[in-house]
């Protein structure tokens, strides 16, 4: 296929998921944040949130505060921010509109609603209310589920099919990442009043912007504990949006694309030593090493696979 | 003016065979049953996204081109014998090309003027003994046509370079099906879908003669940005080709190749549509980044075909166009089937000089326009418009034709008062390729929606409109 094609079906999945990860981050912040002060603590919730969206610097070029109000803008309208919710619709839209022909109808439909949809909204001035803005954050989501599951559905298992879940997946592996990365600080086991109520409500918050609060209680079995949530949002193969999941899936698509071309190369490398060396590690080993350097490591290792892939299929 | 003919009613009340069920179902179908499907075929147009851009309106940068749910409909007779006269034109347009870049047989019969051709900016001196496969020059063209009466076809325009408008005759289609089964079942309506696969083989089959058996066909576009790129996809996907831009494109030793994700890939036969000026800025416009360095070369090289050729403008170019009737019978020494209409060229003093003392009830046009951009119609325009054409008009006269303003048929179409009569025009599009002529029975039916209106380019808030043709 061409190489212009991939690589915009490539970013159109890494748009739709970004978006779908901003409506969660904020849904998770608006919970957190709704609890009576005694519960969350001195952290500004609201702080992190654009740390884990990754726009903490741009934000503060055109707001004074990070409050409720100006990061629930910047982060689901603002013209400004890249990676606003509305600017990966769009750019996922026009995305959309150039490969079109690589597209199924189901796909296209999917985009151009929800474009259609945020034009509507857009119109109207924002989300005023906190109904609006629920029903905005639940639109979000249900049209990232509706890209995959007509992806998932609808696509011949070809280049195309791989190309777009290599962008679902590098895309969805960095958001785990960052989610991690801004609240590693609540996860290092050895704080003292663990199983506060404070702390309670965070994890919760971190389980709810990655949709695995309930799967934690099946893998688990056990009240929230900082270690385990790190095992499963890192090590746990089973939960779609772990890194070792995500790893997984990006190996075999490269594989599966590697013998639909014959040949194998360096993105196809690097995945399988990202994958082994989550496969090896154990918690303890991390904790033992430094979340933090550990996810630092990850999230540069994670982006240069996308440049990897770019050098080697996008150009 | 005059009482236009009406495709359903004739000049009078009396309902024309092809119209009859139509004519029943109508009275039928309560209004707003009717509304309400119009509506749907609005939302559905949205939602699939078939949408035109329109330059220099940025509001509306993204518009659906209106479409109206009453059909078009034309008998078995009348189509075979307009199918006919088009098989013909196009032959001819073909003959005239190759004749153009080569031998110049109709220059020194003196049938055309030679300062026509070689003074005009669409005439590409490079195509001058340039070989195309087959000698076919127009492998796509869109052949505007209108009547004024129920035994006469006569063309408007030939588009022989980038005819564009055949995605909404497959997409009206579509949708009037998925709205009106009750109204098919009426009616035995010539199916269009196999257009696509028609394209594809007469592409196919023009190949430069050293493509491997299976010839690699690409569509190029400008770019999304581009008015048609929604038929560009569109076309793209139902050819099931891929869908490149001039990026994506690269020439090497002479080939034609594009960048895959599996590395270069040679590319045999490409479906351009994107203008001559644009292809190559090493031949061209050097300011084109849409085009790709080095295709002029390659074609020259006889390693990849385009399609249209390079060069077709100057066969539907406005001032040739009166010369077509002449052409015809030249190289068919057949006489013509479709008529022309009337026309002044400006350049010739007698004709511009009529066209001056009658500015008030004549249209006229830009010889290199199109798309109903920069054309007066006399009749509709004030005192103060006339005057500064008139003006531009005596500046450069060859510039511009004249044509007398012709009723156009009408055909009910929905409005805000109820079905009324609105003008229209047809393209059917005309596929050639190495064996045959084909024409897929139906075309793009354009209507103007205003009242009275004669314009009916989408540019100009035309709409467009099903076309049927009934099966014996």
């Amino acid at each position: 296929m061409l190489s212009r094609t991939a690589e915009n079906l490539f970013w159109l999945a890494r748009y739709v998921e970004r978006a779908e990860y901003l409506a969660r981050t904020i849904d998770a912040t608006l919970r957190v944040t709704a609890l009576p002060a005694a519960y969350i603590g001195k952290t500004n919730e609201w702080d992190s949130a654009l740390l884990t969206a990754g726009v903490g610097s741009g934000f503060y070029d055109h707001y004074p505060e990070a409050n409720q109000q100006n990061v629930v803008e910047y982060l689901s309208f603002s013209s400004e921010n890249p990676s606003s919710i509305k600017n990966c619709i769009e750019a996922a839209r026009l995305n959309s509109r150039s490969v079109r022909t690589a597209l199924t109808s189901e796909m296209w439909d999917t985009i151009n609603s929800a474009w259609i949809e945020l034009q509507a909204v857009w119109s109207k001035g924002g989300t005023g209310s906190r109904e609006e803005l629920a029903k905005f954050l639940r639109f979000v989501q249900e049209t990232s589920l509706r890209f995959d599951g007509s992806a998932y559905r609808t696509m011949l298992r070809n280049d195309a099919y791989w190309f777009s879940r290599l962008g679902v997946h590098l895309e969805r592996a960095d958001n785990t990442a960052r989610i991690l990365d801004v609240k590693y600080h609540m996860l290092l086991p050895e704080e003292e009043h663990v199983g506060g109520p404070l702390d309670y409500y965070q994890w919760t918050s971190i389980l709810r912007s990655v949709s695995a609060t309930t799967a934690y209680h099946w893998v688990y079995r056990e009240t929230l504990k900082p270690w385990l949530i790190a095992d499963l949002l890192i090590l746990n193969d089973t939960l779609p949006r772990s890194l070792a999941s995500c790893y997984s899936n990006l190996v075999r698509n490269l594989d599966q694309i590697g013998v639909a071309y014959g040949r194998q190369g360096a993105s196809q490398r690097h995945a399988r030593g990202i994958r082994n060396r989550l496969e090896h590690s154990h918690m303890d080993d991390i904790f033992q090493h430094g979340v933090h350097e550990f996810i630092q490591e990850f999230i540069a290792d994670n982006s240069r696979l996308g440049e990897i892939i770019t050098k080697q299929y996008l150009i | 003016m005059a009482v236009a003919f009406d495709e359903m009613n004739g000049l009078g009340e009396d309902l024309r065979p092809a119209y009859q069920e139509l004519s029943r179902w109508l009275k039928e179908t309560p209004p707003d049953a009717l509304e309400y499907r119009r509506q749907e075929a609005e939302l559905l147009f949205r939602r699939i996204g078939i949408t035109f851009a329109v330059y220099g309106d940025s509001e509306a940068q993204e518009r659906l081109i209106p479409f109206d749910v009453i059909p078009r409909i034309m008998s078995a007779t009348e189509w075979t014998l307009l199918e006919k006269g088009l098989k013909q034109r196009v032959l001819a347009l073909n003959m005239f090309l190759k004749d153009i870049y080569h031998g110049r047989d109709i220059l020194r019969a003196n049938i055309i003027p030679e300062d026509l051709i070689f003074q005009n900016p669409v005439f590409r001196p490079e195509m001058n003994g340039q070989d195309v496969p087959h000698d076919i020059y127009v492998h796509i063209a869109g052949i505007d046509i209108i009547r004024t009466d129920p035994d006469n076809f006569i063309v408007l325009e030939d588009n022989a370079r980038t005819p564009s408008g055949v995605s909404y005759m497959l997409e009206n289609r579509e949708i009037m099906m998925r709205l009106f089964p009750d109204l098919f079942s009426r009616h035995r309506v010539a199916p269009v879908e196999r257009y696509p696969d028609e394209l594809l083989s007469a592409l196919r089959s023009v190949a430069p003669h050293n493509a491997s058996a299976e010839p690699t066909v690409a569509l190029m576009t400008p770019g999304v940005y581009n008015s048609a790129y929604y038929e560009h996809s569109f076309l793209a996907d139902k050819l099931g080709i891929e869908l490149v831009e001039g990026r994506d494109l690269i020439v090497k030793n002479d080939e034609v190749f594009m960048r895959t994700t599996e590395g270069l890939k040679r590319v045999d036969v490409i479906y351009r549509r994107v203008d001559d000026d644009f292809l190559d800025p090493l031949t061209f416009r050097p300011d084109s980044a849409l085009g790709v360095p080095g295709l002029m070369s390659a074609y020259a090289a006889g390693n990849i075909t385009l399609a249209n050729a390079v060069g077709t403008g100057i066969a539907d170019d406005k001032a040739i166009y009166s010369y077509m009737p002449d052409i015809v019978k030249f190289y068919l020494s057949e006489e013509p089937i479709l008529k022309n209409v009337q026309t002044w060229r400006c350049r010739e003093p007698q004709d511009l000089s009529y066209v001056l003392d009658n500015l008030a009830d004549l249209v006229v046009k830009e010889v290199h326009g199109s798309g109903g951009y920069g054309m007066l119609i006399g009749p509709a325009a004030t005192k103060a418009t006339i005057e500064a054409f008139r003006d531009k008009l005596k500046r450069e006269p060859e510039g511009f034709i004249a044509q007398p303003t012709l009723a156009l048929s009408t055909c009910p179409t929905c409005t805000d008062k109820g079905l009324a009569p609105r003008h229209v025009d047809l393209r059917p599009f005309v596929l050639t390729g190495s064996s045959h002529t084909t024409i897929v029975p139906g075309g793009l039916t354009r209507v103007a929606l205003k009242e009275g209106s004669l314009v009916v380019n989408s540019s100009q808030g035309g709409g467009t409109k099903d076309t049927w043709i009934l099966s014996e």
